[in-house]
């Protein structure tokens, strides 16, 4: 079959139509998902770009460069470019549009006109948030009220814009439940379904149930806005402190937006480059729904210090360590996995261990948090900054890298550089520790967040840390060169040159629109690693 | 490949099944969007009881009231209208819908003339946090009527293009499905409002 597939897939598959109107009005879920892959790693460049800014500012310890204004603009667009235009995004929207249909053995998602219009939906929300840079945003990502309520800035529009991309990221979690639950193929019973569609799948259930909530609110703080109801204004009999509950309803849940994928993407590519069968299949696959649903109990571990009562503040802390117990279920199983597997070092692998090694620092790092004890000390240093960019960047970014470098050839059909690769990992890997490990340093001696200014005695750190995200930059433009030369040069794929045993590794490379010539028949799960079929 | 996209060449079953799970899944981000109202309303509700008794006195009972009637009898004349294509009465079906869309007409009328009435009094989103809630959550509700008209509009317009049949009709249950939990909101809202003492 592979053979067969790759041999028609020799044309371009899926690209072979051009001109823009072809990809505007497609429906096919490989186009859409490819649009949003696009998009959002623009938007991680820019945001990136914010966060180099910031660093510079950081050189030394007066304000140097920008005028604190600027930089409280710089930090709040760097934040809310990475979480809506990017993280939330990039691996559900991007590669989950594209690889969920082909894990399923689908020929598209359920419904691939919604899915069109999420797409063009999510454009106008990210128009509409540029449209708000007239009056740039200075509030944080976190549009903590009462200060964003009274700000010149366009908050107004930036919220209009933020739930035009929570429509799309709703109806997108939508469309890939309904696409699990009515599209696998004959014989992908639950228990054979890959490790990544457990993981979308408790991610499109966060999506669909948290998002309308933080819709809600940004409706709320825009009608606070124009209208001049007092919901979160104290003079009006309001309460700030219920914005944030109804802000961290969502925005913790959707941290779980965040990672959920790229741990799939991870529980994928462990066993392919390990050769062995994934340790623990179903204890992965569940503890993915036990974070969904425990990421519900703890939102309010954001405001220890916002004055909340006592015993909320207790009852909160005791739920966050919950947590933990299935997250840390899948990093054993998955160090589990390697234990005596055949290793093998491609980029793909390269970030997936990343992963795991960065996530265990950035997940460890979290309990400190989750106590009342540190946190009253910890909150609002660069002890958090460094925390959830270990989690985040150390994590999901990772995750989504590893996809990328995973998936390439099927994307694309063509490989990438791999000696390159490795360099730009390297780089990758050097800089993002020397850049976050000396926040959680100087986070622990007190150095607060979001201030453009520091104690002369955190010169050094933040130096070492500036110095680190030049490496880090370096790295992330080797990476995309690096894209951009396996588009335009590279050599061709073969239709599985991992030996994979998932389903899209049987369609051609790149896949052709209808995904399949015929429909797949499932009779085992896709991780019989080290046996006769791979 | 301009013949049509190859997914949508699946097994009307199935292609049945997806939409009333996707329909489903819908509503329940509806319940959340609107929960975080009726959540909004607990809280203020315990906080200031006197200022929610004083205040839901000044809204017109007489008006809900009617309105809630109408919202209940075009719930009855959606479902009939499902009901009469289930047995192949495509006539029928669209007398039935457009009954639903005059009734929701109506709705948003009555609704009209009582928040002129509240200006008039000088009632406004900023006079207090009862009247914030009273118009952010009718305001929400009429928003979702209007949008509810404008389904069931589409799906008339179809109805009368002759698309669907006993053997075909899944849009129409999609959107009776849909109108029917629009009704179920107001269902709440009104006592909570209207009847608040």
């Amino acid at each position: 079959m592979s053979a067969e597939a790759a041999a028609a897939g020799a044309g371009s598959g899926y690209l072979a139509e051009r001109g823009w109107r072809s990809w505007a009005y497609t429906l096919d879920h490989k186009r859409i998902g490819a649009m949003y892959l696009y998009t959002t790693i623009v938007f991680f460049l820019l945001g990136g770009v914010f966060a180099l800014l910031l660093r510079l500012e950081l050189l030394t310890p007066q304000a140097r460069y920008f005028s604190n204004h600027t930089y409280n603009v710089f930090f709040t667009l760097h934040g809310a470019m990475m979480i809506f235009l990017f993280i939330i995004p990039a691996i559900p929207s991007g590669l989950g549009n594209f690889f969920i249909p082909l894990h399923l053995g689908a020929r598209d998602v359920a419904f691939p006109r919604l899915n069109l219009a999420s797409f063009w939906i999510f454009v106008a929300g990210f128009l509409v948030i540029i449209g708000s840079l007239v009056a740039p945003m200075d509030t944080g990502w976190t549009f903590y009220t009462p200060y964003s309520a009274r700000t010149q800035a366009a908050v107004t529009t930036l919220s209009l814009g933020v739930f035009l991309i929570g429509m799309s990221s709703i109806l997108t979690g939508l469309n890939f439940i309904v696409t699990i639950h009515k599209m696998r193929a004959p014989g992908m019973s639950w228990n054979r379904m890959p490790l990544f569609l457990w993981a979308m799948y408790a991610t499109s259930i966060i999506q669909v149930v948290a998002t309308p909530v933080v819709g809600v609110t940004f409706l709320l703080l825009a009608a606070e806005r124009v209208l001049g109801v007092g919901f979160f204004d104290p003079s009006k009999g309001g309460d700030p402190v219920l914005f944030q509950h109804f802000f961290w309803f969502y925005s913790h849940p959707v941290v779980y937006v965040m990672i959920l994928p790229a741990m799939g993407i991870i529980s994928e590519v462990i066993p392919v480059f390990s050769r062995k069968p994934i340790f623990g299949y179903k204890a992965i696959a569940w503890s993915s729904l036990a974070i969904a649903f425990l990421g519900f109990l703890v939102w309010a571990h954001h405001m220890f210090t916002s004055g909340m009562s006592p015993l909320a503040n207790a009852i909160f802390s005791f739920l966050t360590f919950f947590v933990a117990v299935p997250t840390a279920v899948k990093v054993f199983n998955w160090i589990a996995t390697l234990y005596k597997g055949s290793i093998t070092f491609e980029s793909p692998m390269l970030y997936a261990l990343t992963f795991i090694f960065l996530f265990i620092i950035g997940g460890l790092t979290g309990p400190f948090l989750g106590a009342l004890a540190t946190d009253v000390q910890l909150h609002d240093t660069y002890f958090v900054v460094a925390h959830f960019h270990y989690t985040m960047m150390g994590g999901t970014v990772m995750g989504f890298f590893a996809g990328l470098h995973y998936w390439f050839p099927k994307m694309t059909g063509k490989m990438l550089n791999e000696r390159v690769a490795r360099l730009a990992w390297a780089l990758i890997f050097v800089g993002f520790n020397v850049t976050f490990f000396t926040m959680f340093i100087v986070g622990t001696r007190g150095m607060p967040r979001r201030y453009a200014e520091y104690l002369p005695k955190f010169h050094t750190e933040n130096v070492i840390s500036t110095v680190g995200s030049a490496i880090l930059a370096i790295g992330i433009l080797v990476m995309v060169w690096n894209f951009v030369q396996g588009l335009r040069k590279g050599t061709k794929a073969e239709a599985n040159p991992w030996r994979a045993l998932t389903l899209e590794w049987q369609a051609a490379s790149p896949p052709d629109t209808e995904n399949f010539h015929e429909i797949p028949h499932v009779t085992d799960w896709p991780y019989g690693y080290g046996t006769k079929k791979a | 490949m301009s013949s049509g996209h190859p997914a949508e060449h699946h097994d009307p079953e199935v292609a049945f099944e997806s939409a009333k799970l996707g329909v489903w899944t819908f509503l329940a981000t509806e319940v959340l969007l609107f929960g975080a109202l009726f959540t909004m309303y607990t809280v203020f509700r315990a906080k200031f009881p006197d200022l929610f008794h004083a205040e839901h006195e000044k809204l017109n009972r007489v008006l809900g009231a009617v309105n809630t009637v109408v919202l209940i009898t075009s719930s009855l004349t959606v479902a009939l209208g499902i009901d009469a294509i289930r047995k192949g009465k495509a006539k029928l079906l669209t007398r039935y819908f457009g009954a639903t869309i005059l009734l929701a007409g109506v709705f948003l009328g009555v609704k009209c003339v009582e928040y002129a009435e509240k200006f008039r009094h000088g009632l406004f989103p900023r006079t207090n946090v009862f009247f914030s809630l009273y118009y952010m959550m009718t305001g929400l509700h009429g928003i979702h009527v209007l949008l509810g008209m404008a389904v069931l509009g589409y799906v008339l317009v179809l109805a009368r293009r002759g698309r669907f049949s006993e053997s075909y009709y899944t849009p129409v249950e999609m959107s009776g499905l849909y109108w029917h939990f629009v009704d179920l909101v107001w269902i709440y809202l009104f006592p909570l409002l209207y009847l608040a003492g």
